[in-house]
């Protein structure tokens, strides 16, 4: 016959090890995280970023981030289509995009630049998800701008403008100035959002997006 | 017991991995950012699904396995043993295509999905272990899995 052995301080252990594994992923949902910031002080000559929706929105979500960061793709691919659809396209939230280049990716100055291009030609937005969605192919490409000139192509970019407006460097200033007033307001990793002064990072969910656009409705209208 | 806390572990893991893949978690603890890199990428899913679910399912399974072995009446049976060895080994062989593809392919490490790999092959290895202490006489044996 087997040895029956007390199995009680086993279960006590592995019980140990569920509720702290549970914990830690408890603490890593977004939504605690929040960070309520004062005013942000822009000036009168920095990039106002590229704006989608309409001015008389309630509710604005400014996003930081940095076309070659993972989780940035992930939200623009799993969430934005949402917040586009259902929050900016009914008019009770305006989004604006701030440039968030991260110093270790070696890729992002020429996606911010091809994106501010063809922001340019009114084409931001489109440009955005084709750097998204097509961000595993360029993000190992050691020269990505032929393919964001397929891009380009692919949006229905007047190519001339847009490659002298590549060649300039035109946009070089506007980039560095959203990434300086993301540090103002405290952004340290991307993507990081500002919504109803609060300050949230990582790639949260659409319904937390929702929850916070809820909170700074109801600031408004206090 | 040791394949039982394994497959813990390694069940928290994948339920982190499918939380942040299903939009439900924050940025990735991973470091350098490859584990985004990674989950990103086409080969972290599978038939539609995300790979970590399955991982959760295989934990799941190596764990209930690994439970079932240590009651009294399943203590002197060798199926559950034999199941955790079968199902490990399928998920090594798994985790083993998937490590080539973040050296070879995607060049992108997910220190998360290591974790995962050297978990998995830890449970065959405390499983094989066990099957083979079944063989010898009883007071010889250690409770490796």
């Amino acid at each position: 016959m087997a040895q029956s052995m007390n199995l009680k301080p086993f279960y006590v252990v592995l019980g140990v090890i569920a509720l702290v594994g549970a914990a830690a992923i408890w603490m890593a949902r977004t939504d605690g995280s929040a960070v309520e910031v004062g005013p942000t002080p822009v000036s009168a000559t920095s990039f106002p970023g590229h704006v989608l929706g309409s001015d008389s929105a309630a509710v604005e979500i400014v996003e930081y981030a940095d076309f070659e960061c993972g989780a940035c793709a992930h939200f623009a691919i799993l969430t934005l289509p949402d917040i586009k659809q259902r929050l900016v396209a009914t008019g009770r939230v305006r989004l604006r995009y701030r440039d968030f280049p991260l110093p270790g990716h070696s890729q992002s100055p020429a996606a911010h630049m091809a994106a501010a291009c063809a922001g340019e030609q009114g084409r931001f937005w489109e440009m955005a998800d084709q750097l998204y969605f097509g961000q595993q192919a360029w993000v190992r490409d050691r020269r990505p701008a032929r393919r964001f000139e397929q891009y380009a192509e692919a949006i229905g970019l007047d190519m001339k403008q847009y490659e002298d407006c590549v060649d300039e460097d035109r946009y070089a200033a506007q980039i560095a100035a959203g990434r300086e007033e993301g540090m103002t307001v405290g952004v340290n990793s991307t993507p990081s959002f500002l919504i109803g002064g609060l300050l949230v990072a990582g790639s949260i969910s659409y319904d937390s997006v929702v929850a916070l656009v809820r909170r700074a409705e109801g600031a408004t209208a206090r | 017991m040791v394949a039982a806390v394994l497959g813990l572990v390694g069940f928290l893991i994948s339920l982190y991995l499918w939380l942040w893949k299903v939009g439900l978690l924050g940025a990735l603890v991973c470091g350098d950012g490859g584990c985004e890199v990674v989950q990103l990428s086409e080969y972290a899913e599978l038939l539609g699904i995300p790979v970590a679910f399955f991982g959760m399912l295989a934990y799941l399974v190596l764990l209930a396995l690994s439970l079932l072995g240590l009651q009294p009446r399943w203590q002197e049976r060798r199926e559950p043993t034999v199941g955790l060895v079968l199902v490990a080994a399928v998920g090594v062989v798994y985790s083993a295509y998937l490590t080539y593809l973040e050296a070879a392919v995607i060049h992108a490490w997910c220190r998360w999905c290591v974790a995962s790999a050297v978990i998995i092959a830890s449970i065959l290895v405390a499983a094989v272990l066990g099957l083979r202490a079944m063989g010898r006489p009883a007071a010889t044996r250690g409770t490796a899995a």
